[in-house]
């Protein structure tokens, strides 16, 4: 969309090169399978403990319906009562609007330093670049997304950002960048990270966060860490801007009191994350200490052409837990730096093609087996590889391949004709003979497939001419 | 156009095609008390919460545990001033920070100098000390939180910033669940709210290197809650 999108390879080639490296990383396979056996057992534990995960799933996905089908309405609720408090919502249909309002919020405070908090809609408009362009420096708080930032690389996952890196990978890191001891005990990397972030958290005048939710009722945000890092961004510094996607309301205050067990659940295994903080305003009279300013960054960014198609419309219910990637044996395989998208994964690669254009983005609904663990493991019950086999008919549909086309009109045609099959299949039979001597070479017509697979063999008598032996 | 009439028109007009209910595909059938929205809703299918108050004072203490958080149910406030003093002692604290609240200082007695935040403070003054001791709004049996505001739980820094965090508490703060927790701040606000609510659920931690629990990331390494009768 932007002008990294035209440079370098196109997005699909790049997935294709990408995932057959990764997929042939042994170790990298290990890595995030050892990260996430640990999650699971959580997990399950704490869904144990609900009296109901599948009845608190469909209260929690007709909550996010009726909160989505009557944006309009609660978006205005929203900013109407955060706004009466003193807070000022900027309304940016995309990222460009979104980039030059946090911009001219630092130019016109002379802010000199930026502390953020762990922010994907930030990831989403590149926001760091054009900080940094603008002379600002931008400093992550979360551990994951410094290690990431220090590394100038992307987030792995869209929780768990730095988990394809081992402490031992962290700890070079460290060495390299902050001039640390080698260590490799994790507590000691994160008390290294913790106080080097103390001196930026003191010194910062503007802190960046997102937001989880945004309560409608009540005019507020709702922001879920475990690490503390959110808690400061939004304490020391004199100005706090929070970076929201439009999607993220909840009708009703109480509605939390769902969704904060089931984020914690689904994305982390925890019952309840460390921090769940709701901020109604910047510092209020009598308060004693607090921002003072709070401006909130409402996004569209083509959220809107994604509410548009009512058959995809409940991806908006997104609370973006990142359970779907934990289970999906596509992610695990090709890991989150594949994609090459904000959001990794099956959620990733259904609402790219709206986000960022089906043409570019529908090689991500193929990368999928349609297993259907995501949709299992959605908290709000997204539809999830539907979804993905309706970007793969919206995309033929918009545009057909001539050679899909022609293949499948050569299909009809021989299925049609049972002479034509039945010569097909004795043909088959004398070419497989012959097939071993090009097998996986290039000149292998069936090379798609057998480049990594063996080919199964044709039967030697097929189930008609059986039938008709039989019969007589 | 502004931005706001842009993404309000474009939200109108896409809504104008009806999307299907969420029960009408899926594989579970809609439940019963779906159609209801709400704390009574929520409560049929959440982790259970004992009914009496004894029930709920184990759970939060067992949850106490797993958290990490250190539950010191307490006699008296002097039973509670002599266990800060013995952490003070075990850490070796040079000072500590608090805000002003009766609750706080019945526990205080012992220390000779407290940094209080209520008339303002400096940042690197409040990061020198070596813990925090605030009061809540309520305490959560269900998730084993502590609730704080920043009008009346010593502003935001104050509970975060210390990396041991000391929650002072009566048993009558004790609520079943999270909805019990919206319900106290709606009803004691009205709509006047804090600038900030937080749940505060054990210190601080992170899992960002190799998915290993690591407690006090950012916020405090330690957090205390001294329950008073």
């Amino acid at each position: 969309m932007s002008a990294t999108a035209s440079q370098g390879p196109p997005p699909s080639s790049a997935f294709r090169a990408s995932a057959r490296r990764f997929t042939r990383d042994l170790r990298h396979r290990g890595l995030i399978q050892k990260a996430l056996s640990g999650y699971y057992t959580k997990r399950d534990e704490n869904k144990s403990r609900f009296q109901s995960w599948q009845g608190a799933r469909d209260l929690a996905a007709e909550i996010k319906f009726e909160a989505v089908n009557h944006l309009d309405r609660h978006l205005e609720e929203f900013a109407s009562r955060i706004e009466s408090r003193g807070a000022k919502v900027h309304w940016c249909p995309d990222a460009e609007a979104a980039r030059s309002a946090i911009l001219a919020i630092a130019r016109e405070n002379n802010v000199r330093s930026i502390i953020k908090s762990k922010s994907m809609t930030s990831e989403e408009i590149h926001l760091n670049d054009a900080l940094e362009s603008a002379g600002y420096g931008v400093f992550e708080s979360d551990l994951g997304e410094y290690i990431v930032q220090l590394r100038h690389e992307a987030p792995y996952h869209l929780v768990f950002p730095a988990m394809h890196l081992t402490r031992g990978e962290i700890s070079d890191l460290f060495q390299k960048e902050l001039g640390s001891e080698p260590t490799d005990s994790p507590e000691e990397l994160t008390m290294i990270a913790r106080r080097v972030m103390r001196k930026k958290f003191c010194e910062a005048d503007m802190g960046i966060s997102g937001a989880n939710f945004g309560v409608a009722s009540t005019g507020m945000i709702s922001i879920t860490e475990n690490e503390g890092n959110a808690r400061l961004t939004t304490a020391l510094p004199r100005i706090h801007v929070a970076i929201m996607g439009i999607e993220k309301i909840v009708p009703r205050m109480s509605d939390l009191a769902l969704f904060l067990p089931m984020l914690a659940t689904a994305g982390a295994g925890q019952a309840l994350t460390c921090y769940n903080t709701l901020f109604a305003g910047p510092r209020q009279p009598g308060e004693t200490d607090g921002p003072e300013q709070f401006h909130v960054i409402l996004l569209d960014n083509r959220r809107t052409a994604l509410l548009a198609d009512p058959e995809q419309r409940d991806a908006l219910h997104c609370i973006r837990c990142g359970a779907c990637l934990n289970v999906c044996p596509i992610f695990k395989n090709v890991g989150g730096h594949s994609y090459g998208t904000t959001y990794q994964g099956p959620i990733g690669s259904v609402i790219t093609p709206h986000l960022r254009g089906l043409q570019s983005w529908k090689h991500l609904s193929g990368a999928s087996s349609l297993c259907g663990a995501c949709t299992e493991a959605c908290p709000v019950k997204i539809d999830l590889h539907h979804h993905l086999l309706q970007n793969r008919r919206n995309a033929a549909a918009q545009k057909p391949l001539w050679y899909e086309r022609l293949a499948f009109a050569g299909f009809q045609f021989l299925m049609r004709n049972p002479a034509l099959y039945a010569l097909s299949l004795k043909l088959g039979r004398l070419g497989q003979i012959f097939h071993p001597l090009v097998n996986g070479s290039p000149l292998d017509p069936a090379r798609a497939w057998t480049s990594s697979r063996s080919l199964p063999k044709l039967a030697p008598r097929s189930f008609r001419e059986k039938w008709k032996a039989r019969a007589k | 156009m502004n931005g706001r009439e842009t993404i309000l028109a474009r939200i109108r007009e896409a809504l104008k095609a009806p999307a299907p209910h969420p029960a009408s595909h899926g594989a579970h059938a809609p439940h019963g008390a779906a159609s209801e929205h709400g704390p009574d809703a929520f409560r049929h299918w959440l982790p259970p919460v004992g009914d009496s108050p004894d029930d709920r004072l184990a759970l939060f203490a067992k949850n106490s545990e797993a958290l990490k958080t250190t539950f010191v149910v307490c006699e008296s406030p002097a039973a509670a001033a002599a266990h800060a003093t013995r952490i003070a002692s075990a850490e070796a604290w040079k000072k500590v920070a608090a805000h002003r609240s009766p609750l706080v200082e019945s526990v205080l007695g012992d220390f000779p100098d407290v940094l209080f935040t209520d008339g303002g403070f400096e940042t690197a003054a409040l990061e020198a000390c070596d813990a925090g001791f605030t009061t809540c709004e309520c305490l959560v049996a269900q998730t084993g939180s502590a609730l704080v505001s920043s009008r009346d739980n010593g502003g935001r820094a104050l509970s975060v910033l210390p990396p041991h965090h000391i929650i002072v508490a009566t048993r009558s703060q004790l609520l079943p669940d999270l909805s019990a927790a919206f319900e106290l701040v709606e009803s004691k606000y009205g709509g006047n709210f804090p600038s900030m609510l937080s749940f505060i659920t054990g210190p601080s931690r992170t899992g960002d290197i190799e998915r290993i629990l690591v407690l006090g990331a950012h916020g405090p390494k330690n957090l205390t809650i001294l329950l008073l009768p």
